[in-house]
This record gives structure tokens, C-alpha cells and sequence, in this order.
């Protein structure tokens, strides 16, 4: 269930897009050599390998860059406080930097046969299923605004979005749904 | 009714769909499948436009991308008006309404023809550069205006382009571009062998020439019979995507290509919203260009008249749409095709006066004569006749000059290979000796080109080499090609040998006859080898000198001819003269399709707030920082900026007012060393800042001078909120990353933008505390126990908040951050707690008054590159025991400590309501020869019942009480030096 005192700022579902709930997020930054206390402390395998998520059942990391991930959490938890409370204490005295980002960005879904090709209206990646298999994940651009695309199967994407841009990327990919 | 030029059947119109249209207001009846084109030479219309420069009437020429002539103007609406379109290229639609263009009053009758009867001899090659170099001054008011409205081509639509154009990004293993038969070859052998490949095609029918292959097999089938099932079999592979109608038009580094796709211009009544044009990029691994080659015209005197056309375009017209160019036609031959052309066209009941040949004999000769034709040899081309339309042509053969009565002539020049799209890949051209043509040599990226395109002409050559390209482009690719059979051809007649390079043999005198070299660009021989006798030496400089090969076809037929007349002149061999640069586009691309969706509201993205849409409810104006779009005031009952900002000023100043700062950029720097980053790339020091507290940080460049500013707060030991100007903070982040990856990487600290987690809104003004107070939980407001650059993170309306105490106004000021998905829920609940304390919302106008008020400077405003923290003021601010920082070390040359660096100071008009101009300059009444520096900031200040005026004076701060000038137009406008803070220069109305 999304938390209803979060606004959104898109504005409605079609066929092949639908805005995702609100979910907790936050960027972890951490040295590659405490990697793998951090992964065992958050009993989560931060994925090593370039653009690559991992997603559990409560929480998905996704690789930004070798000392970058973006975490992202079950929908619906409320402000997230909690949530980056508890990750804060299980990094215990891991050296790194945790940070809140769960208003930064909103993300939409992209799903069916067409999800592909609306993509590719704005996105200048392989984004067939060989180049860009299922658990891939990268910051990338839609049109001339910066996303995280993340695909969770074969023919659904998860797309996260800085809140400035949301109407500018829900507006492209509503014609790209169109016009595709 | 069918018309006249129509043969009985063939070709691949659909006869039984008529397709009417007209053609300069008249109307006539083509088929469904033909092109403008083909539709009008069915009707027996060869005069189509006139000419650039002489207004001579021109004909169509060729029957593809490399027409030079039938240049029309197409009309939807009064939006849509296409100039400038080939006749070749535009399919017929029921209704469809043409215009030919460079004609007044009307094509038959054009007034500019008095350039080509009586001016002509007096316009020769540079003649506008020549003539109308004086006087000084002429060029831009007189004679470039006539110039232009006499030689213009087509005429722009006067209405916004109403059309929507999509786009698309796609990844290829194997690109073919062009599917002709050497292309549709290389498709079939990279598909079988499971590659991804993209097959492009510029025209509606797949196919090239195989569209026009007359008496030929493929594989013992007919030609046009296995077209049709190679293109069916492709259609069917899911690894193959088709895309006719599509040019490719520019190759791009690393194998990125430009195809334009036409997807509605054919279609009489296109659906509502329906895209017209689609932009692929297409990233291919390997691409294969088979773009076919491009027939060249012959050089003789008065080869432009109407009806003077391409021999292979004839037969191409004559095949692919039944239609006949004439009745009786020359044939001047410099090639074995003319032979092709004379039997096929005669086959079809079309007199072939004659066959001219310039060379000497060749077997092809011997054989058309034993079925009956007349041939000429060694013949010289000496002029032609006819008006509107070709009459005559006069021909010299063995010594017996002879006018031969027609109604058309037919040029087999030879074909010259289309290596635009190669050479534009920055492949190396190679010229062949052998068959006289610049080839694809080196190639500069992962390409290969194909059949004709590279000299392979003959059908079964194209399809083996096509073949072979496939394959090698799969295996390239990481594919294994399948052992696919190599499709042969077998034809009743081949396309043979020879062609012709320059101007055909004649008895006239080229220096006063008009043989055409470029038809779009009226250039001649005689005025090629002008520029060759003049001393143009390189053809580049021949080209710009003459025009020739710069109109919108890009000297497609006419590049290699006028090579051959510089060659003759300077006797210099072409490979030694050089080739012009081919350039993208191939062939003109609307500007809607490069723009696609980068139009009105989504040419940039235009970043909004969480409250942009309570602020559009209630009024606001908008003005754009950046991509961001801000809050510039918030007028009521029609008031103007000045009395809105006026009024929002003094509300603040007594009351409350409430303003949308989320746009500050924000950035999280959290770590064990922290604190020793933020010393070292500020100016600031930081290391004691305790936790709680904020600081006005200052970031300069290497080179010293101030790049941005912003409050930083330290939330806890190893974390710091910094904010940056709106502007900056992708500028900030950047560098602040930049320096950490590569020169400090010992430090322990990273960075995280949270510009877009948090709503910030600001509530300034005497009864801020008293607003904000009943809304937050879990701190307390008072002046005692939050101070002035105090931060805490607490609760507001039961959502976290990170509240700073500050001011960018001079009031007592908070700013509560919220996550901004509660930004506007938040700003709602103050704004009501806020209305019984006369709270009113305020925009960056005000913002940027009240600032000024107390002197608060505003990067990019008071600073432009140039100034350094002490020009502006800030010389506090540097951490003075340091050991380092960003910037410190340039902070100590000689020309930054200069005592008369601009300073900024305060200027007051004398007469209190002027309201100086920002930018405008400062001069010294004593010594006014130069300024002494410029206004950055004025306004109306009501709180102070006067203007104000912030500036950077040269020397500023020894100036204090001086008067200064302010030059405008309507005389110098005095102003006194004081110091930059107008209002409460103690700061006691701050900390309350």
C-alpha cells in the first residue's frame, strides 16, 4: 500500500505505465575493502558487478558505481525513518555514508510488449533482453533527463526518476506509449 | 481516362486506382503507386521549374534522390507547405497539390529569364564577388536583399509546423543501407545468420534497380518475381526489421547512423496526431552500405532544355510505372547502358532517332545496329533547340554535322558511385583508373560497402558482392554465417562499360555556350574553367568560387564532371585535383524530424517544485532559473511586478511572508573526514563549526574567484547539509566529486545530492517564530535556545523536518526542509497557521530586493568570474590560518590584492526615483574616459522610499561619499558611493 500523504507527482496509469507507490530509499556509499561487511551486516549482497541489482524480498540494491548503491525498500513505509534507522544500525560502525533519499526520486513502471520500444523513443541503451538482461540496472538518460532503469523481467522495467523531472518523463513516455 | 504517355501495361502502378492531383493549379490524373514525377511525365509534362540563376526553364531530369531540377512545393494547409521537395521523391496521393517555384508570373512565362537571353554573358563564375564588393556598406541593405528575393528557392510556410515527429533509438548487429540488390544480398546472408539487421531503404519499393530489371533472372526466376519473395522471406525473420521510405542520412562516429523515416507524406488524409517523420539512431555493431550508384549526365551545350534527361531514368520510368518520356528520342551515349535503354524503350514504341556515341565503336554498337538502330560514332555534341521543351538536338559524326528532330534526349554519362554515406564515415576514397571513379578504399569504421556503391555495376556482381559483404559483416559481428548460395543473375542484355567524365566533344565555343555541369546551381563549363584559368587550382576552392556542387543536391550528378573540365584546363590528373568533402545530410532533413519532441513545453525539461502547483493556483509568474521554473511574484488585482513586489517587500519587512527555496541545491557530505574536506574546498573554516550550527560557506575556483555560496549546517561530527545556489549544484557537486577521485582520495567522505529530498520553505519576517511555532514538535523556537545559523532535525504537522535558522532577507528567518513528497501538505498547513499573522507568499523578485537591502550578493550577479571573495565583500569569510583550500593559493598573485580591483560597493541616485540600469556602466566624473566598473543589482526599495543600487567600482571602497557617473543615453545619471548595506547594517532585526 503506498502511503497516502506522499504526493505524487504523476498523473495517471495507461496500459504499459503505471506510478509505482512510495517507497523508502537511500544511497549507500561505502570503500569496495568494507563491502562485504556492509553486505553481511545487511544480511543483503550488494552486487559487485557493474550495473547489476540484486533485489531481496524487503529491500533491492542496485550498483551506480563502484562505491555507490541505491537501495530501495518495500513500499508504503511510511516516512522511512524507521526503515533508515534500522539500516543505520545494522552498518553499525561500518565506515560509510547512508543517506535518505526516499522524496528524491519516483519511480513508474514500464511493463508489457511495448516496453521495450517506449523506451527506446528516449533512451539511447541496448535495451534488448540480451544486452540488457533481467537484474540489470543503470543510471542512464530519458531524453535529456537523468533516470535509474532497472529491469525486473523480461518485459518489465522499473524506472526511477528525480521529482523535478517526473512530469517531464511521465509526459515522453505517454507519447512514446502513443505513438510506439 | 489514361493518359497519353502510358504504355498499354507493366510497371508496379496499380492501374485500376486513378490518383487525382494537381500541378500548378491544374489537374491531371496519375496512378496509385507513381511519383509526382512519373505522374506528370505520364501526362507529357517535362517542364517542371526554373533554373537558380538564368530562370531557364528546366525539366525533369533523373528519377530519384539525385534530381537536380523538379524542385516543387507541396500544400496541405497553409502550415504545411513543403518547398523544395523532388517530384522524384514525392508519392502521389489522391488530391495531392504541387507547385513548381523560382517562376513569376508563371513557369511558361518567367521575367527572370532576361538573366539567361540578355544578362547571361555578364554573369560569370564570382560575379557577386566581383561586382558588388562597393560601395562599402551596399552588400547587407541593397544587394544581398535583391539578390536573395531574386534566386530564392521555394518559399517558407508561414505557420508553425503543426506536424508531430517521433523517434526512436535502436541497436543493430548488421545495418543495410539501401536494398537494392547487392543490399536485399547482404540482408539475407547477416539475417540467416541470426544476426539483428536493420535493412533501410530510401524509397516506398524495396528493391533498386531490380524495381526496373526488364528480361532477367535471378536464380532462373524473374527478377522482379524473386524480389518480391526475398523481400517476403525477410519480412517474415523476427531478427529483421524493414524500413522503406527511410534515408540514411548521416554517418556519425562509432557506427552511429541517422535514418530518417517518412511515414505520412504519401497519405492523402493522415490520421489525427499520427507522427510524419521518425528519427531512428541506430548504434550498429557492422554496418553495409549499399547505396547503389547515381547515373551521370553529359556536358554539352544546352543539355538543360525540358526533356533532356538521364537514359537509365528513362528506362527506370518506362519499367517501374509504364511510363514513356517522349515519342522520339536521342540517345548520346558515353556508355554500353544507352544500348540497354535504346532496345528496352523501343521495345516499348518509343522512336530511337538516334544513338550518339562520342567513343568509337563498340561491340554494343554493332549489335543495335544489326537489330536496326541508327548509331553514330565518334560524335560531337553541338547544341540543342527547342523552347519550353526540347526540339532538336545537332549532332557532328564522321564529319557530317546533323540536326535530328526530337522530343527528348537521353544522357548515358556512366554511373559514379555513391560514396557519400562512405566518405562521410571519414573512409578514404581511392580512385579507379580502370573504371573511372572515386571507390570506397580504407574504411574508418566497421563498415563495408557493397555492388555499385563500390564499382560492382553488373547485377550478378552487385548480388555476389552483396552476398559476400553479408557474410564478412555477420562473421565481423560475432556471427557465424549460414552457407547461404550466392543468388545469380542472367540478363538479356548487360549494363556494360565505359562513361565520361567532363565536357562532351563539340564543335561550339564553351567559352559562350551554356553546357550545364550543376542544373540546381546554374554552373557551366565555361564557368569551371574560368575558376581553372583564374587560378582556382584546388577544387575545393573551384567549388566555393563557382557554386558548383553546393546546392541541396550536393553536386550529386554534378561533382565528378566538373572535376573532368578542371582536370582538361590544368591538365592535371583528377586523383592529383582532389574531391570535395561529403557532408551530412545525403539529402535534406526537416528540422521537425532533427527537433522530434524537443518542442514547446519539452524542448528542455522543465523542473517544478512540490508547491509549483499551489503557487500556479494562486497566481504566481513564473520566470526560469535554469531548468527550474520559480515563483517571480505573486500579483493581485492586476497589479504590475513593480507594486506586487512592492507589497510583498513590506509585508515581509513587517510581517510574515513565505517563499519556495527548493530549488537550493542540497548535498549531503558525510564521512569520517568530512570536516577536513569541507576546509579544504571551501574558503571557510569548518573544523570547529559545532554540531547544530550553520556557516555562510564560500567555494572559489582554482583560479580564486568566487564560483558559489551557500549556508552549511553540521548535522552531526561526520555529516553536513550544504546548500548551493540553484544554479550551481550540479556545477558544486561535480567539482566537489571531481577533487575527492583525484586529489583526495585519501579522504574518507562521500556525497550525495538531496537537492529533490527536501522542500524547502522559507518563512521570514518579525512573525516567523510566531507561524512556525504551534506546527512543530520536538524543538524549541526560541532565540535563546535556536539561534540565528542553528540546525536541528525535529517534526512538522508529524512528518520529519530539518529546520535551519536563517536569512537571506535580513528578518528574523527559518527555513524548514521537508521530504518533498509532504512539501506541499506542509506548506499548506503553514500557510494556514500563517494568514492570522498576515502572512502573504513572496517570489525571487522580492527575494532579490530584500537581499539587496542588506547587501547579500547573488552569485552571477555580483560576481561574474571575476571577483574574488574580497572584491565581494566576503574577505571574512576566508579561513585566514588555513594551511589550503581551493583557490587559496591564486588568492595571493599580485593582481589579486591590487588596491583598484572592483569592489563592491553601494550606490544611491541622487534623485531618489531613479531606478538605475543593472549592467549599465560607472565612469569617474573627474577622469570619465573609461568606466571604472558597472552596476550588478537595482531596484525600488519601499522600505527605504528610494532606489538602491548595488555595483563593482574599481577601487570602490576608497570611494565612499564620491559621485559617480552613470552614462545613458539621455545623459550621465549621478549616484554616491556608500557602503552595500542599506537596511539594519547591526543585524538586529536577524537575531530577535
Amino acid at each position: 500500500m503506498s502511503d497516502p500523504t506522499v504526493a505524487s507527482p504523476f498523473l495517471g496509469l495507461s496500459q504499459t505505465i503505471r506510478p509505482l507507490p512510495h517507497f523508502s530509499r537511500a544511497i549507500l556509499r561505502v570503500g569496495l575493502k568494507d563491502v562485504a561487511r556492509a553486505s553481511e551486516r545487511l544480511d543483503l549482497a550488494l552486487p559487485i558487478a557493474a550495473c547489476t541489482a540484486t533485489g531481496g524480498s524487503a529491500m533491492g540494491a542496485l550498483w551506480l558505481g563502484p562505491d555507490e548503491w541505491l537501495l530501495i525498500g518495500e513500499a508504503g513505509l511510511g516516512n522511512g525513518l524507521d526503515w533508515m534507522a534500522g539500516i543505520t544500525e545494522k552498518l553499525g560502525d561500518v565506515v560509510c555514508s547512508l543517506v535518505d533519499v526516499s522524496h528524491r526520486q519516483v519511480a513508474l513502471e514500464i511493463s508489457g510488449e511495448r516496453a521495450e520500444i517506449v523506451l527506446a523513443y528516449g533512451c539511447a541503451l541496448d535495451l534488448s533482453i540480451t544486452a540488457f538482461p533481467v537484474g540489470m540496472c543503470t543510471r542512464t538518460m530519458y531524453h535529456k533527463a537523468e533516470i535509474v532503469l532497472w529491469r525486473k523481467a523480461p518485459d518489465r522495467f522499473h524506472l526511477e526518476v528525480w521529482r523535478s523531472f517526473a512530469r517531464y518523463v511521465e509526459a515522453l513516455v505517454r507519447q512514446a506509449e502513443s505513438e510506439a | 481516362m489514361t493518359s497519353s504517355f502510358r504504355t498499354a501495361s507493366g510497371g508496379r502502378v496499380d492501374r485500376d486506382r486513378p490518383v487525382n492531383f494537381t500541378f500548378d493549379g491544374k489537374a491531371y490524373v496519375g496512378l496509385h503507386g507513381d511519383t509526382l514525377a512519373s505522374a506528370l511525365l505520364a501526362n507529357g509534362v517535362h517542364l517542371v521549374g526554373r533554373s537558380f540563376k538564368y530562370h531557364r526553364p528546366r525539366g525533369i531530369v533523373g528519377s530519384g534522390a539525385d534530381e537536380p531540377n523538379a524542385l516543387v512545393g507541396v500544400r496541405r494547409d497553409a502550415a504545411r507547405y513543403t518547398p523544395n521537395l523532388l517530384a522524384t521523391q514525392v508519392e502521389l496521393y489522391d488530391g495531392l497539390a504541387a507547385v513548381s517555384q523560382n517562376r513569376y508570373p508563371s513557369l511558361e512565362y518567367d521575367c527572370m529569364a532576361v538573366n539567361d537571353t540578355l544578362l547571361g554573358r555578364f554573369i560569370p563564375a564570382g560575379f557577386y564577388y566581383k561586382t558588388f564588393m562597393w560601395p562599402k556598406g551596399a552588400w547587407d541593405k541593397l544587394y544581398e536583399p535583391r539578390i536573395r528575393k531574386a534566386a530564392g528557392l521555394g518559399v517558407a510556410p508561414t505557420a508553425p509546423d503543426p506536424d508531430v515527429y517521433t523517434q526512436r533509438y535502436a541497436h543493430a548487429d548488421i545495418l543495410v543501407i539501401g536494398a537494392g540488390p547487392a543490399g536485399i544480398a547482404a540482408a539475407q546472408q547477416a539475417a540467416a545468420s541470426g544476426a539483428r539487421v536493420i535493412l533501410a531503404d530510401d524509397r516506398p519499393a524495396m528493391g533498386g534497380s531490380l524495381l526496373a530489371a526488364a528480361d532477367t533472372t535471378v536464380d532462373g526466376e524473374d527478377a522482379r518475381a524473386w524480389l518480391r519473395g526475398s523481400l517476403a522471406a525477410l519480412a517474415a525473420l523476427s531478427n529483421v526489421t524493414m524500413l522503406p521510405r527511410t534515408i540514411a542520412f548521416g554517418y556519425y562516429p562509432h557506427n552511429w547512423i541517422g535514418l530518417a523515416e517518412k511515414l505520412t507524406d504519401h497519405l492523402p488524409y493522415p490520421a489525427s496526431g499520427q507522427p510524419r517523420e521518425r528519427l531512428w539512431q541506430v548504434r550498429a555493431r557492422q554496418v553495409v552500405i549499399a547505396a547503389g550508384s547515381i547515373e551521370r549526365p553529359l556536358v554539352f551545350p544546352d543539355n538543360d532544355r525540358p526533356g533532356i534527361m538521364l537514359a537509365d531514368a528513362a528506362r527506370t520510368y518506362l519499367q517501374e510505372y509504364g511510363v514513356m518520356v517522349g515519342r522520339k528520342a536521342v540517345i548520346v551515349a558515353a556508355h554500353d547502358s544507352a544500348y540497354r535503354v535504346a532496345h528496352e524503350l523501343r521495345a516499348a514504341g518509343i522512336e530511337i532517332a538516334a544513338i550518339v556515341d562520342i567513343r568509337s565503336p563498340v561491340p554494343a554498337a554493332q549489335s543495335a545496329r544489326d537489330a536496326g538502330l541508327r548509331v553514330l560514332c565518334d560524335a560531337k555534341v553541338e547544341g540543342t533547340r527547342g523552347r519550353l521543351r526540347v526540339s532538336a538536338i545537332t549532332i557532328t559524326a564522321d564529319g557530317k554535322r546533323e540536326t535530328l528532330a526530337c522530343d527528348t534526349v537521353l544522357m548515358a554519362g556512366g554511373f559514379t558511385p555513391s560514396v557519400h554515406l562512405f566518405s562521410q564515415s571519414r573512409g578514404k576514397l581511392v580512385w579507379d583508373e580502370a573504371i573511372q571513379a572515386y571507390l570506397p578504399g580504407e574504411s574508418g569504421e566497421a563498415e563495408r560497402s557493397a555492388g555499385a556503391c563500390r564499382g560492382r555495376f553488373a547485377l550478378s556482381e552487385a548480388l555476389a558482392d552483396g552476398a559476400e559483404a553479408g557474410r564478412s559483416a555477420a562473421r565481423d559481428a560475432g556471427f557465424s554465417p549460414m552457407d547461404l548460395p550466392i543468388p545469380s543473375a542472367q540478363g538479356a542484355r548487360a549494363c556494360g562499360g565505359g562513361g565520361h567524365i567532363g565536357a562532351v566533344p563539340t564543335g561550339a565555343d564553351l567559352s559562350r555556350a551554356k553546357a550545364f555541369v550543376d542544373w540546381q546551381n546554374d554552373v557551366t563549363a565555361r564557368d569551371i574553367a574560368l575558376a581553372a584559368r583564374e587560378g582556382f587550382l584546388s577544387i575545393e576552392h573551384v567549388k566555393r568560387y563557382t557554386t558548383t556542387g553546393m546546392a541541396t543536391d550536393q553536386g550529386k550528378l554534378s561533382n565528378i564532371n566538373a572535376l573532368g573540365i578542371v582536370s582538361n584546363v590544368t591538365g592535371r590528373s583528377i586523383p592529383e585535383i582532389g574531391l570535395t568533402t561529403f557532408r551530412a545530410p545525403y539529402t535534406p532533413v526537416t528540422f521537425g524530424t532533427l527537433a522530434g519532441k524537443a518542442r514547446g513545453d519539452l524542448f528542455d525539461p522543465m523542473r517544478v517544485t512540490a508547491i509549483h502547483d499551489w503557487a500556479a493556483e494562486h497566481g504566481a509568474v513564473f520566470e526560469d532559473v535554469g531548468n527550474w521554473k520559480r515563483a517571480r511574484y505573486f500579483p493581485r488585482h492586476g497589479e504590475d511586478m513593480h507594486a506586487a513586489v512592492g507589497r510583498e517587500c513590506l509585508q515581509v519587512r513587517n510581517q510574515v511572508g513565505i517563499f519556495d527555496a527548493s530549488t537550493l541545491g542540497k548535498i549531503e557530505v558525510v564521512g569520517p573526514d568530512a570536516a577536513e574536506f569541507m576546509n579544504r574546498f571551501y574558503v571557510n573554516a569548518w573544523l570547529k563549526l559545532g554540531v547544530g550550527r550553520c556557516r555562510y560557506g564560500v567555494l572559489l575556483r582554482e583560479d580564486g574567484f568566487v564560483l558559489d555560496d551557500g549556508v552549511v549546517g553540521r548535522l552531526a561530527p561526520d555529516r553536513f547539509h550544504v546548500t548551493t545556489t540553484t544554479g550551481g549544484a550540479a556545477r558544486v557537486l561535480a567539482m566537489m566529486e571531481d577533487y575527492l577521485q583525484t586529489e583526495w582520495s585519501d579522504l574518507k567522505v562521500w556525497l550525495t545530492s538531496t537537492t529533490e529530498q527536501w522542500s524547502v520553505i522559507a518563512v521570514q519576517g518579525p512573525k516567523a517564530r510566531a507561524v512556525l511555532a504551534p506546527l512543530v514538535t520536538g524543538i524549541d523556537l526560541s532565540a535563546e535556545a535556536f539561534p540565528h545559523m542553528s540546525i536541528a532535525d525535529a517534526q512538522i504537522c508529524g512528518v520529519p523536518m530539518r529546520l535551519m535558522r536563517v536569512s537571506f532577507t535580513g528578518e528574523l528567518g527559518f527555513e524548514v526542509n521537508v521530504p518533498s513528497g509532504h512539501g506541499r501538505m506542509v506548506w499548506e498547513a503553514i500557510w494556514e497557521c500563517g494568514r492570522s499573522n498576515g502572512m502573504l507568499a513572496y517570489g525571487t523578485e522580492t527575494m532579490h530586493v530584500l537581499r539587496a537591502e542588506k547587501g547579500f550578493i547573488i552569485i552571477g550577479q555580483e560576481t561574474d568570474g571575476t571577483v574574488t571573495p574580497d572584491d565581494a565583500g566576503l574577505g571574512w569569510a576566508i579561513g585566514k590560518a588555513k594551511p589550503d583550500f581551493v583557490g587559496k593559493r591564486s588568492l595571493a598573485r599580485p593582481a589579486m590584492i591590487a588596491p583598484d580591483r572592483k569592489q563592491l560597493v553601494g550606490l544611491l541616485t541622487h534623485d531618489a526615483a531613479t531606478v538605475l540600469e543593472e549592467g549599465a556602466q560607472i565612469t569617474d566624473p573627474l577622469d570619465p574616459r573609461a568606466a571604472i566598473g558597472h552596476v550588478t543589482s537595482a531596484y525600488h526599495s519601499v522600505a527605504l522610499g528610494r532606489s538602491i543600487a548595488l555595483a563593482l567600482v574599481r577601487g570602490g571602497r576608497a570611494r565612499m561619499g564620491h559621485t559617480l557617473h552613470v552614462p545613458m543615453p539621455d545623459g550621465a545619471i549621478t549616484a554616491e558611493v556608500v557602503q552595500p548595506v542599506f537596511l539594519d547594517p547591526e543585524g538586529a532585526r536577524i537575531h530577535v
